[in-house]
């Protein structure tokens, strides 16, 4: 393209100077462009063709080209893909959508949906575009115009234009109706008052035959659910519809359009599934509907392939959810136990897909763990197989759910995987992992010895993950430990000697022998092999430790602290402590130097009041602190000892183990808890909870359930620096009332609130016997409707005065997150002149002040 | 609802990017380099789910892409890989054996075709024919659209 000048002179018309002058070229198309680029061999190079283009197309867009403004838009938006800024291109993007060309219009609004979000300024400048685009006469049009705004319209352009969608979602038109229904969902996210307004067009989306309405309209559906109660309250009348229409995919034969590996048209299904968990969720009609093709989807789903497993996933999610029948949910669990197996057995080939399911199985049981235990234990050992899976994101699910599945039956097997995983897991799991075990051996620890071992082990092989509220913690433990003192001291000193680079290890070591150092030189210990260790040798490892570069400012103050205590235990070295304390008198650490200061000053001037000072600790009351935040779980304590056991041959019941476990899940709508430590003796108390439940008379020998320590309080995990009791001493006004009242016997229950949660009761029972006669071997146990959760302290004693010259009381804390109606049934064994006897009652009188 | 979808290559390069909430292009960047960082960092037997922040990431490789999306705790991890397979089954059909390099030339065919089986972060439609024929009807329409210009135009002459 030239243009060509002629110059002609005055004189003469004999032939001069032709100049050539290049014009504009067309702006290069996109693909030429993108090739281009990609031959750029260096960043700097790339930069400098994109900076070019980005002149050429700014110079066009100048000269305001309709031609090819929407080449260059299109260009822009593959620079802008590269990162370079592109928005100079707004406007153009906004002249485009307003072309009548439909290419325009297409560049234009893809332009529109990367530059244009609603944070720009000029975002609003679209909506009019786009309103008189959702009444163009070309469907595809409109299509591009519910696209844009159903993907990134303001909540301003949202009102402005909530009429027209609401209008587009009446059309008989499919191919518009499914997008009007994704952007009134878009719609209500933005802007949730406008929500009615599309209630009337809902009414008739269900009959639709098209499946791209149908599952549009299910999400549309699904969204208001979610958002209002009385929305939800007035879908649910389209459950059996619902139910209808996941019927007919499953049932039907093969559809080409909708099939997917043999499955009819999955996404539906799996959104069905999902309005209907949220329909059937806390209601049982609705729920009674949906528990048949639940069932039927639960169980003829092909599971060989990824799209088959989803639904089931799906399925499973909603028959947790809902209120489903005891069956069903042992069926749910079920299917997640096969998902981990298929993930078990493919780890060996290292198939990814099961890699995949594994991941997702475990979550979900994540979630059921806390309302059918023993459903899910029995999935124990898979779990506990997968913490040693590759996979990082496997191995997390796997440490929380065997955390969360730790009970008394099973901590030591339990335990002995878990620190297993402890030594060599990534660094990014173990201060959780050590917390976890802390925890768990704090609440279910056999035996104290077992306790203090666990902790030693978790030190020594993970002290350096160990968190610092640890320490305080450990040091009461041991404490309250008093028969372990010689045994733990002697244990720690040896770990010390072997490694002093882990500080939690090193504080706690260093605590206890300043503590119990005469212990540790008396070349006594009960529980092993003594150690013979001399008082200048104690001193040597105390010493090193305050010299040692791996010691942090608090570990030397541990130590120094503890080489002074043993100024009062030793008896030959006292002189060599003086001179270390003096010592550190002129210490640089400000924090040393202090403590040396105020120890010499013991030494010097008040040497006598130094032994008292320097005392042994007592043991440390365990008030609970500030509270547990959630009720102690039971995990199924006795549940899966009632699956190990085997039936004694006189049990009339029918032998079927299922049978007993969906009596136990849903039987009476019960679930009984254990009591913690048992005052004295141990009571059999395995087969007489089942009794609780309703006459099921399993026997045989049930292992006590709970924890040996005989700590007096529960066993809650303290967090030793907060001193707030547990709950008021002021009563927070509910009234008290009469439990029971027969034969002598009287349950009275007090009331108070947890300081901490207020979904937490807490009744005080007092038991009082009014015959003449003291009643002896008393117990107490209740039981709460599923939702609840209980936990019973220990009581006062099992003895109940005879003439009300006393009562036995015990604590009952009741979670009741959903807060509804109390309803308690209780069991009561004593022994009464001579003869044992029993009753079973119901408690509903409670005062609502208690549950609401 | 689905966050956003982002497609890309072993060398880190983005070849698509589709966001379904309103974000900065700062963020953009930020959250497209780290997440690139995650699943480039995957071995290939690992799972196919990602932890990330408040998300769940599924992502897939497909030869030389990256398929990654960010869905929502409530969302179905499983069902949203058939969703990745889905749209590429839909680009495989359009470009014929769809490869990279396809979707670099045509990237904004490759949006096309998502905006049409995709919207909010939500399925429009179940069906692979029904997409795909009304993007056949679209593109009809965009070479009806497009007038013939003769040659003079082109020049700049008429």
């Amino acid at each position: 393209m030239v243009s060509v000048t002629y110059r002609a002179t005055r004189e003469d018309s004999s032939v001069f100077l032709v100049s050539i002058q290049p014009r504009m070229p067309a702006p290069i198309r996109l693909r030429e462009l993108i090739r281009t680029i990609r031959t750029a061999r260096t960043q700097a190079e790339e930069r400098e063709m994109i900076q070019k283009e980005c002149a050429a197309i700014r110079s066009s867009f100048r000269e305001e080209d309709n031609t090819y403004r929407c080449r260059n838009v299109a260009k822009l938006l593959y620079m802008h893909m590269l990162g370079y800024p592109a928005h100079f291109g707004q406007l153009e993007c906004l002249k485009l959508i307003a072309s009548q060309k439909f290419t325009d219009k297409r560049i234009g609004y893809l332009g529109a949906m990367l530059l244009l979000d609603e944070r720009q300024d000029v975002h609003l400048l679209m909506t009019n575009c786009i309103k008189n685009d959702l009444n163009h006469s070309t469907q595809f049009v409109q299509g591009l115009a519910l696209c844009t705004l159903g993907c990134m319209g303001s909540s301003e352009m949202c009102r402005d234009l909530a009429g027209e969608v609401e209008k587009l979602l009446k059309t008989s038109n499919s191919y518009l109706r499914k997008k009007a229904a994704l952007s009134a969902v878009h719609v209500i996210r933005k802007v949730p008052e406008l929500m009615e307004m599309f209630l009337p067009a809902t009414k008739n989306l269900l009959n639709e035959k098209n499946h791209g309405v149908l599952h549009t309209s299910v999400v549309l559906l699904t969204e208001m659910c979610e958002r209002s109660p009385d929305m939800l309250a007035h879908f649910r009348k389209l459950v059996p519809q619902l139910v209808r229409i996941l019927k007919n995919l499953i049932m039907s034969g093969y559809s080409p359009e909708h099939d997917v590996s043999g499955i009819s048209d999955p996404f539906l299904q799996v959104r069905i599934l999902r309005l209907l968990r949220i329909l059937g969720r806390n209601d049982d009609d609705s729920s009674e509907a949906m528990n048949d093709i639940l069932a039927q989807v639960a169980t003829n789903t092909e599971t060989s392939k990824n799209v088959g497993n989803a639904i089931l996933y799906e399925t499973v999610l909603t028959i947790m959810d809902i209120k489903s029948e005891s069956g069903l949910r042992v069926l749910a669990i079920n299917i997640l136990g096969r998902f981990l197996l298929n993930n078990d057995k493919n780890i060996r080939q290292v198939s990814l897909y099961t890699l995949v399911f594994g991941y997702v199985a475990l979550t979900s049981l994540l979630k059921t763990v806390q309302t059918d235990h023993n459903a899910v234990q029995r999935h124990r050992s898979t779990i506990v197989d997968c913490l040693k899976d590759l996979d990082v994101s496997i191995k997390r699910r796997a440490m929380e759910l065997s955390f969360a599945l730790v009970n008394g039956n099973n901590i030591r097997g339990m335990m002995k995987e878990l620190l297993y995983f402890l030594d060599s897991c990534d660094p990014e799991f173990k201060a959780d992992c050590a917390s976890g075990v802390f925890h768990a051996a704090e609440k279910y620890a056999p035996s104290k010895r077992w306790h203090i071992d666990t902790i030693m082990r978790v030190l020594t092989t993970a002290g350096s993950y160990v968190r610092d509220d640890a320490v305080p913690n450990l040091i009461q433990l041991i404490t309250n430990s008093v028969e372990m003192h010689g045994y733990t001291v002697q244990r720690l000193y040896k770990a010390l000697i072997d490694d002093i680079s882990q500080q939690p290890l090193i504080q706690v070591s260093s605590w206890c022998i300043g503590e119990y150092g005469d212990l540790l030189v008396s070349g006594k210990c009960e529980e092993e092999e003594p150690i013979q260790v001399t008082e200048d040798e104690v001193l040597d490892v105390l010493e090193g430790i305050l010299v040692s570069n791996l010691s942090s400012t608090v570990t030397r103050g541990y130590s120094l602290t503890a080489i002074m205590k043993l100024s009062t235990r030793f008896a030959s070295t006292v002189n060599r402590i003086k001179k270390v304390v003096l010592v550190y008198g002129s210490s640089i650490d400000v924090e040393l130097q202090q403590r040396a200061v105020e120890y010499n000053a013991l030494f010097k001037k008040y040497d006598h009041m130094r032994p008292a000072l320097l005392e042994r600790m007592p043991v440390m009351e365990k008030t609970s602190t500030n509270g547990p935040t959630e009720i102690v779980q039971t995990n199924g304590e006795t549940e899966p000892s009632i699956l190990e056991t085997k039936h004694m041959p006189n049990v009339p019941q029918p032998a079927n183990q299922a049978n007993d476990l969906l009596d136990l899940l849903g039987g009476n709508d019960v679930i009984s808890v254990i009591q913690t430590a048992p005052p004295t003796k141990l009571v059999s108390a395995g087969g007489e909870l089942l009794d609780l439940l309703g006459d099921l008379s399993l026997s045989g020998s049930v292992p006590a359930p709970g924890p040996q320590v005989s700590i007096s309080q529960p066993p809650f995990l303290l967090d030793g620096l907060a001193s707030q009791p547990l709950f008021n001493d002021v009563a927070a006004g509910i009234p008290p009332m009469i439990a029971y009242n027969k034969n002598g016997l009287k349950i009275d229950f007090t009331f108070e609130r947890s300081n901490t949660n207020p979904n937490i009761a807490v009744i005080t029972m007092h038991a009082s016997n009014s015959t003449e006669a003291e009643m002896t071997e008393f117990v107490f146990q209740a039981a709460v409707p599923k939702t609840f959760q209980l936990q019973l302290l220990s009581p006062s004693s099992n003895i109940v005065p005879a003439l009300n010259a006393g009562t036995v009381t015990q604590i009952i804390k009741v979670l009741n997150p959903q807060k509804q109606q109390l309803r308690m049934r209780v069991k009561l064994t004593y022994t009464h002149k001579g003869s044992s006897l029993q009753d079973l009652a119901e408690v509903n009188n409670f005062p609502p002040q208690s549950w609401q | 609802m689905m966050r956003f979808m982002l497609l890309f290559s072993r060398q880190g390069k983005l070849r698509l990017q589709k966001w379904y909430t309103p974000t900065s292009e700062r963020d953009k960047k930020k959250l497209v380099r780290e997440l690139m960082q995650m699943v480039l960092a995957r071995k290939p037997k690992m799972c196919s789910f990602l932890e990330w922040r408040d998300l769940k990431i599924v992502y897939k490789r497909y030869a030389s892409l990256y398929f990654c999306c960010a869905v929502e705790e409530q969302d179905n991890e499983l069902i949203t890989l058939e969703v990745i397979h889905r749209f590429v089954e839909l680009l495989d059909k359009y470009f014929g054996s769809v490869c990279e390099l396809d979707i670099i030339f045509n990237f904004e065919k490759a949006y096309f075709i998502l905006d049409e089986f995709l919207m909010g972060g939500e399925i429009q439609d179940t069906s692979k024919k029904s997409v795909l024929k009304a993007i056949e009807q679209a593109d009809l329409l965009q070479e009806e659209d497009e007038s013939p210009r003769s040659v003079l135009e082109e020049m700049g002459l008429a």
